[in-house]
């Protein structure tokens, strides 16, 4: 048996300063919206000239009063992502492709194009905000109904910092946020849950079972009879999402990523936060007798 | 929870066959119609455009404030009132009359049999909202007037974007309401939006009117740019025609002047308007305006009573093409912006599909290779069960056609990860179950008795994440939801049935022998 508990305050302590500090990061820092929140134009382009680079490319698009572009490879070295602010020109995809065509040769090929006007990254903006709150509102409606407030409390707050810590985490690495990012958010926080609340199953199970030993040493107990399906769940979940990262295309690189950190997060959280709750909340059998009898 | 009855294998067995069937549907042809289903690919994976367009309503509104104040000035005058400083401004009609009128012109207003102020008895609402500040009359379209103008332009405005999409003739576009004041258009298989967007882009809004250089005009003069110069001319704002009695519209080659033009048949209305404004106004120049520009202003030679003409203005055959269309398919009643936009190329979309498959299968080989390691016997029952687990998400899919998008495919690698759990809760129960219990049969009934509400609890939590998902996404993240929502159940189901089934089967056969999981 691993003896968990003996490290429930240190990594409490561990917990509290990531939270502090990607709180930090989030108000200061900020986090790095793509276009989709932000409003904006985003191309992506494959050249076949292996002489095209970045700063090439970066200098002709600089000509163009584009405003703030940024250009960069996408994975390759013949693939280019550039993205720049809302312009009013309406015809400035094609302005772009006649220009390129014209320094460069007709050697790029358009893969993609996206146009988010303001109104709408705002809109995408509120309702990424609106998603992530009724999500978090839900589970705890259905974490309430299903157990104790004590333990709805636990596995609240240990959602609020794998989301917090996860978006910390984006904002330091400078990480782009787009819709995807939402999704893999939201997967997170429903992920998490799982993991804590079949944690959590087992300690009210233990709560029944075992009327003198003490939430300490029982959340540990708890923690160590389900960990070999806390432990299999997220190789196994993990894997599939590496092989996403790996695999899956540039486009799914930050969405997989987002998940990977939100996995590794939530199983750390289900064990260092919400039992920790339980344990500095005094839960005792009288917790869970109360009701049921 | 050990026992299976013939019946129930029997029902298990034919739904995992037929949903093998359906999903093998996608890949080969099959002549039977429920089994000719294919999942659709979503634009991101077979390439094309997606463009969200706003209705500016703000002229609509500027010109049925115009049309009010001439009715609200002849509605008045046939009741001897008289209405001064008419005006509009701000998206309000103001005017005033004398004292002894005002109570008048208000139960004129809020009459719900009001001939100038429609009534919608559904909504009990007027049309227009009329307040006294000052000595005058303010009048503006109440909420729900708003709302009706902006439903009725834009079912009109997306009669006119289906035309014109219809007569480029691109793959099965899907048109939609969004809201009260947006389009959405789906082009599937369109790499290039461009001409469309310019399509879209223009109201078409076209009118005949004379030149006139007088100010004695009755109907007055406005300043109007040439499309192709900065010159300007002004022009009567008298209508003569307008693009309303345009029958047809053709691209021509004129043999005289080896231009090449825009050729236009009239109604009978428009045909005999424009025979009498030629033949009065010989000598004069007309002009040709579409949105707001003069396209040209050929001076008038002869009468034309057939009711056909030509438009010319150094028309490329491309741009000559373009006009017709917008001229056969009709103005819109209001501009449109493009207000969002993703196109995605057919070759990054097939790459996208080509990673998305690669991806699925290593991770689904990784999963598969770490539970056999993990649970031999029961792992390769687990992983049984997680082939005919994607055969049946994949056969959901295909049956309802949903939309395959790259995030979708994302959501079915992720359920192959996430799938797994039930059964490792089982399994895990069963071991400890073992511990304490000899009998294998036992052991494995409270296994699966003992697990229930963990595994209901786990998935029914991601079930509200992919919900929520469902309902707040849009496009490819709804695509995702739907994916990991319908590999919830498939997973609950597979579990419960084929990986419980094939248990049974096992421990059976295997009731003495120790150690068995």
């Amino acid at each position: 048996m691993v003896a968990f508990n003996k490290y429930y305050n240190k990594f409490n302590i561990l917990s509290a300063s990531l939270v502090i500090i990607s709180l930090i990061l989030l108000i200061f820092k900020g986090l790095n919206f793509g276009i989709d929140f932000k409003g904006g134009t985003l191309i992506e382009l494959r050249s076949t000239d292996t002489k095209i680079n970045v700063s090439s490319l970066r200098d002709n698009l600089n000509q163009m009063n584009l405003g703030d572009v940024s250009v960069k490879n996408f994975g390759n070295e013949k693939d280019f992502l550039i993205k720049f602010e809302n312009s009013d020109n309406k015809n400035v995809i094609e302005e772009i492709k006649t220009n390129l065509d014209k320094s460069f040769g007709n050697n790029f090929n358009f893969r993609r194009v996206e146009n988010v006007g303001p109104k709408v990254s705002a809109e995408l903006l509120k309702s990424g905000v609106i998603a992530i709150s009724v999500a978090l509102t839900l589970m705890l409606i259905y974490i309430w109904i299903r157990f104790e407030w004590q333990f709805s409390l636990g596995a609240i707050l240990a959602l609020f910092h794998d989301v917090i810590v996860t978006l910390g985490l984006f904002s330091l690495l400078g990480l782009e946020i787009n819709l995807s990012i939402i999704a893999a958010v939201l997967t997170i926080v429903g992920y998490s849950m799982n993991d804590t609340v079949v944690i959590f199953d087992r300690v009210r199970e233990n709560l029944r079972k075992y009327s003198d030993i003490k939430i300490y040493d029982l959340t540990n107990i708890s923690i160590n009879e389900t960990l070999s399906r806390t432990l299999i769940t997220s190789i196994t979940t993990l894997l599939a999402l590496l092989s996403i990262f790996l695999f899956g295309g540039e486009i799914l690189k930050g969405f997989s990523l987002a998940m990977i950190f939100g996995v590794i997060f939530g199983t750390y959280s289900s064990i260092y936060i919400a039992n920790t709750v339980l344990v500095r909340l005094r839960v005792s059998q009288k917790t869970v007798l109360r009701e049921k009898d | 929870m050990l026992y299976f009855s013939k019946l129930r294998i029997f029902f298990v067995s034919v739904i995992s066959l037929f949903f093998i069937l359906v999903t093998s549907s996608n890949l080969f042809k099959f002549d039977n119609d429920l089994l000719n289903k294919k999942i659709n690919l979503g634009l991101d994976l077979q390439g094309g455009s997606y463009l969200l367009l706003e209705i500016d309503n703000s002229p609509v509104i500027e010109q049925k404030l115009q049309n009010l104040s001439t009715t609200v000035r002849n509605h008045f005058k046939e009741k001897n009132i008289r209405v001064i400083n008419l005006r509009i401004s701000n998206q309000k009609l103001y005017f005033s009359v004398e004292d002894q009128f005002k109570q008048k012109v208000l139960d004129e207003f809020n009459n719900e049999n009001s001939n100038i102020n429609p009534y919608y008895s559904r909504f009990k609402s007027h049309q227009l909202e009329i307040v006294e500040i000052d000595d005058v009359f303010n009048v503006n379209f109440s909420k729900q007037g708003i709302i009706e103008l902006k439903t009725s332009s834009q079912d009109q405005a997306l009669e006119i974007v289906r035309r014109r999409i219809d007569e480029i003739g691109t793959n099965e576009p899907n048109i939609l309401k969004r809201g009260n004041d947006r389009i959405l258009v789906e082009l599937p298989g369109l790499d290039d939006p461009m001409r469309i967007k310019s399509l879209l882009g223009k109201t078409a809004n076209l009118t005949f009117r004379f030149v006139s250089n007088s100010n004695e005009d009755s109907f007055g003069v406005e300043k109007l740019k040439y499309v192709d110069s900065s010159e300007e001319t002004n022009v009567s704002k008298r209508i003569i025609l307008s693009g309303d009695n345009l029958l047809d519209a053709q691209p021509r080659m004129n043999n005289e002047t080896n231009e090449t033009v825009v050729s236009f048949t009239l109604d009978r209305v428009g045909a005999k308007r424009f025979g009498k404004a030629t033949s009065t106004g010989i000598g004069k120049q007309l002009a040709i305006v579409l949105d707001g520009k003069i396209i040209s202003a050929p001076v008038i030679r002869d009468t034309i009573a057939s009711g056909s003409g030509q438009i010319s203005g150094g028309f490329t055959f491309q741009s000559a093409t373009d006009l017709a269309l917008l001229l056969r398919s009709g103005a819109l009643p209001a501009p449109l912006n493009i207000i969002e936009e993703r196109t995605v190329g057919p070759d990054l979309g097939q790459d996208s599909i080509n990673a998305g498959i690669i991806a699925l299968i290593i991770g689904f080989v990784l999963v598969i290779l770490f539970i056999f390691i993990k649970y031999k016997i029961f792992g390769l029952i687990t992983n049984i069960t997680l082939i005919i687990n994607l055969f049946l998400l994949v056969g959901i899919l295909t049956i309802f056609e949903a939309t395959l998008t790259l995030p979708g495919i994302a959501g079915i690698i992720l359920t192959v990860g996430m799938a797994v759990d039930a059964n490792v809760l089982i399994f895990e129960r069963i071991k400890e179950e073992l511990k304490n219990e000899k009998n294998n049969l036992i052991a494995f009934d409270s296994g699966y008795t003992k697990s229930r509400t963990a595994i209901l609890d786990a998935n029914i939590t991601t079930l509200l994440a992919a919900i929520i998902l469902f309902f707040m996404g849009s496009g490819p993240i709804k695509g995702f939801s739907l994916t990991l929502g319908i590999g919830i159940f498939t997973t609950l189901f597979s579990v419960y049935f084929i990986a419980r089934l094939l248990t049974v089967i096992y421990v059976s056969k295997n009731k003495e022998k120790q150690g068995l999981i």
